[in-house]
């Protein structure tokens, strides 16, 4: 066995200290050293997107990287979507009003790449949320539920957005 | 699934890099993207003993025109090509392919330099950079080699690179006035291989001929393909139809398909020629036609 080597990665705000063997996956770091199972192995071969997390501000496939490349990184997981007091995210209560997932397993990451095409795009067309999920695959829904839960979200933070500005104004 | 066990190491400069390459020879692998190599070692079709992680070396992240090229850096990501507004503008024909490479995650991983360095003709950039006739730069203990495209795949993930050698540039010629490129890939979804793809790279003369004419073909052989004939053809003609329709007849003769799930070698041959169809005719329209 090779040699195990200390990592810290600031994970949904977390320091996390860890000594890994190299060929350790990140997504087994993550569902197994760090008990965030939220995060699903689908097809553990690249294609299916199920594994998304954000790296430093980028979607990536933690089936797809060694937990020792992420050192010194910040990751986002599914489990930093809901607030601290038990709120849902937008984009978590639009898949739940939308009905944006059937049996879930695709919907962490799923989420994640919503969230990071979100964050980029505030307003995206149709095509653009289609082409945002296209690297993850869900096998119930036919998309279509999974397309309207993003716009339900795009909306709704456009929403609180617009508000907090005009609060910001009576403040002022 | 799990791959053999390796060391890791990151050196943070590239003669660092290449001293742990030559120390270890054969038994070392560059990691950069790792979105071929990663899911190789999985599989364990890749079994090296050392990986080198070269994306913690810095200055080796950019894009930029420099002395009659487009320099693009050993470490530049898909995605950051993607979304390259000069790339957009001047190139349009490498914003074609990195849209259609993989899917968003992979992108935004994946390096342009690697998707060479894999040697795999099933990777899309070969065909593109083929077509524009460019360079990659080998840097190795001796210093940088400037290797020509044309002459960088030799055979199924087969390349000229040395060991002890790291692609750190890809070089793309500034395409003079009136020049315009296009890819089409035809994928059975999205993140799949190209069933068969196309680059077709023209600069117009005044007379509206072409002067210079750069075309090749993905997934249709061993290696990415030139289609020599098919350019010979083409020089000194004007790009109407007629003449586009027996180009991509010739590209079509070029190609060497196998027959495997994504179809028949017929198939994949009449799918060259109508590729070959839509990536000149776009080509000539972007130029200006």
């Amino acid at each position: 066995m090779a040699k195990k080597q200390l990592i810290t990665v600031r994970v949904n705000g977390r320091e996390r200290e860890s000594a890994v063997e190299p060929r350790l996956l990140l997504v087994h770091f993550i569902r197994e050293s760090l008990q965030l199972t939220g995060t699903h192995i689908g097809c553990d071969t690249s294609h299916c997107g199920a594994c998304t997390v954000i790296l430093n501000g980028k979607t990536v496939k933690s089936c797809t990287m060694f937990a020792v490349q992420a050192d010194g990184c910040e990751i986002l997981t599914v489990e930093s979507l809901m607030s601290a007091s038990g709120q849902l995210h937008a984009l978590q209560e639009g898949f739940k009003q939308e009905h944006g997932l059937q049996c879930g397993f695709c919907t962490p990451g799923m989420l994640m790449s919503s969230y990071a095409l979100l964050h980029n795009n505030p307003n995206p067309s149709e095509e653009e949320i289609r082409r945002g999920i296209s690297g993850n695959l869900c096998r119930c829904t036919g998309y279509q539920n999974i397309v309207s839960a993003v716009q339900y979200a795009a909306a709704k933070m456009a929403k609180i957005e617009s508000e907090a500005h005009v609060a910001e104004g009576v403040a002022q | 699934m799990i791959p053999p066990a390796f060391e890791y190491l990151r050196p943070k400069t590239i003669p660092e890099a290449i001293t742990l390459l030559q120390q270890h020879g054969d038994d070392a692998k560059i990691l950069s993207g790792g979105q071929s190599l990663i899911p190789m070692m999985k599989l364990r079709i890749a079994r090296p003993a050392y990986l080198i992680d070269i994306n913690r070396i810095s200055g080796l992240s950019y894009i930029k025109e420099e002395g009659g090229f487009l320099k693009i850096g050993g470490l530049m990501r898909e995605a950051e090509l993607e979304a390259s507004p000069l790339v957009r503008a001047k190139y349009p024909i490498l914003t074609d392919t990195a849209h259609v490479i993989a899917d968003p995650q992979v992108r935004n991983l994946a390096t342009v330099a690697g998707n060479l360095a894999h040697g795999d003709p099933a990777n899309d950039h070969p065909a593109t950079m083929i077509a524009l006739g460019a360079q990659v730069v080998a840097t190795g203990s001796g210093g940088e080699r400037i290797i020509p495209i044309e002459e960088f795949f030799l055979s199924l993930f087969s390349t000229a690179l040395q060991p002890g050698e790291i692609l750190t540039e890809v070089r793309v010629p500034v395409p003079p006035p009136r020049s315009g490129g296009a890819y089409f890939k035809l994928e059975r979804k999205v993140g799949d291989f190209a069933t068969a793809a196309v680059a077709a790279q023209v600069t117009l003369e005044g007379s509206g001929a072409a002067q210079k004419v750069g075309i090749a073909l993905t997934n249709v052989g061993p290696t990415p393909i030139k289609a020599k004939k098919a350019e010979d053809f083409l020089r000194g003609k004007k790009l109407d139809d007629a003449n586009i329709r027996q180009a991509a007849q010739f590209a079509a003769d070029d190609a060497q398909p196998s027959s495997d799930l994504r179809g028949p070698a017929d198939y994949k041959k009449a799918l060259v020629k109508e590729l070959a169809r839509r990536a000149l005719t776009r080509a000539a329209e972007r130029a200006g036609k």
